[in-house]
């Protein structure tokens, strides 16, 4: 039996389907969470230079990959919006934001907090740290610009743009510690291999694994309600038993 | 052409478009975008004078001296080409060490040394036990007197 994708494509579709999902990444999420940070914690060994303080990685590793990652599965979403005219995939753009600008901030925070013993400064500007900052203001323009415009399909339009545009910023943000002298050190993950040890290793690769699943089950809870929001004067959202009751 | 496709070329024009424009931009800034010099560059005289800048390298092997005073410092970073003399009157960050990276902030003064304000240790990428760090290291000291090859590549770029 051939399914049709494309039904999935309608709001009033996807909000049921959206609900059916939501388990699906927000329990192995919490799994992952404390099996990852339970290895992180209490089985990867000490780090010969930095001692415990290594052990940010698995939070602050995960924040940034995630933080770049959702910014451009965001942009493409305002982009699908943008040339198909379909309100969902802008609907899940704006879903996705909140998320991604949390990461973004977990991100520079953590970072802070091992940049102060480690190097010896919370702050520096240097092309990585700078790049990234930059990360959090585009989606914090992103949900500002959104949030400024009260027809939401001109909304969606003005900050499709704003996102595409952005997205250029992502590589620069990946290349930023080959292409300039910085503070912060180089990528431990590389195409070629790691430099690291394998209990580190498993621990951050499981860590972001929670973070991902975690990120699909917040854009999700939050697209249902972006829906219903925009939907709220059609019949099937009156249908509904959530609203009735 | 339909719309749709006209609005996707668009698209991809516009972000091809701001890309390059942003790589032209970033590469006509190069040397303002990264945080430091290294000492090559300086003995090159790429860097400014007269004024504060950074300077990033490896400390050397045993040239790390403090003063009587307990807190100036005397080091001298290399990029293995270049070595360039450091004088610190401060707290160092706990991962500062010999052989290890590090980025100076200061002003070179009249007796060719770098009178820093701020020094900040540069961590690698690698990450290992304790153990495995000093087996890599037995291994490295047998093999041949060069050791942390790795670390100098990204100074010395």
């Amino acid at each position: 039996m051939a399914i049709n994708w494309f039904k999935y494509s309608a709001p009033s579709t996807f909000y049921g389907l959206a609900g059916k999902m939501i388990p699906w990444f927000a329990i192995p999420s919490v799994v992952l969470f404390a099996v990852g940070l339970y290895i992180g914690f209490f089985v990867a060994p000490v780090d010969a230079v930095q001692g415990e303080a290594y052990r940010i990685i698995f939070i602050h590793v995960p924040a940034s990959i995630l933080s770049m990652f959702l910014y451009l599965v965001m942009a493409g979403y305002a982009a699908l919006g943008l040339i198909f005219n379909t309100r969902l995939s802008s609907m899940m753009a704006t879903a996705l934001a909140p998320t991604g600008a949390m990461f973004a901030f977990i991100s520079l925070w953590t970072g802070a907090l091992w940049g102060k013993p480690m190097w010896g400064a919370w702050w520096v500007w240097d092309a990585r740290l700078t790049s990234e900052l930059i990360l959090l203001f585009l989606y914090f323009g992103f949900i500002a610009l959104h949030a400024s415009i009260d027809d939401p399909r001109r909304a969606d339009r003005a900050a499709a743009l704003l996102a595409i545009v952005g997205s250029v910023n992502v590589p620069i943000i990946y290349f930023s510690v080959k292409w300039w002298n910085t503070l912060h050190q180089g990528s431990t993950i590389k195409f070629t291999g790691t430099s690291m040890h394998v209990a580190m290793q498993e621990a951050m690769f499981i860590t972001l694994l929670a973070c991902w699943f975690y990120a699909v089950a917040m854009a999700l809870i939050r697209v249902r309600s972006i829906i219903l929001e925009r939907e709220r004067n059609n019949l099937w959202v009156s249908e509904l038993k959530e609203v009735n009751s | 052409m339909k719309p749709r496709q006209k609005r996707a070329m668009f698209i991809v024009a516009g972000v091809t478009g701001v890309g390059l424009a942003v790589l032209l931009v970033l590469n006509a800034l190069k040397s303002n975008v990264s945080l430091y010099f290294t000492p090559t560059q300086v003995m090159n005289n790429e860097a400014p004078h007269g004024r504060s800048f950074r300077i990033g390298g490896l400390v050397q092997e045993g040239s790390v001296q403090r003063e009587k005073d307990g807190l100036t410092v005397n080091f001298v970073i290399t990029d293995m080409a270049k070595h360039l003399p450091v004088i610190y009157k401060g707290i160092l960050p706990d991962l500062f060490k010999e052989g290890k990276g590090v980025v100076a902030q200061g002003k070179m003064e009249a007796d060719g040394k770098m009178h820093a304000e701020e020094v900040l240790a540069k961590h690698d990428e690698n990450y290992m036990p304790p153990e495995a760090a000093d087996a890599l290291k037995r291994a490295q000291a047998a093999a041949s007197g060069v050791t942390e090859a790795n670390v100098v590549s990204t100074a010395a770029k």
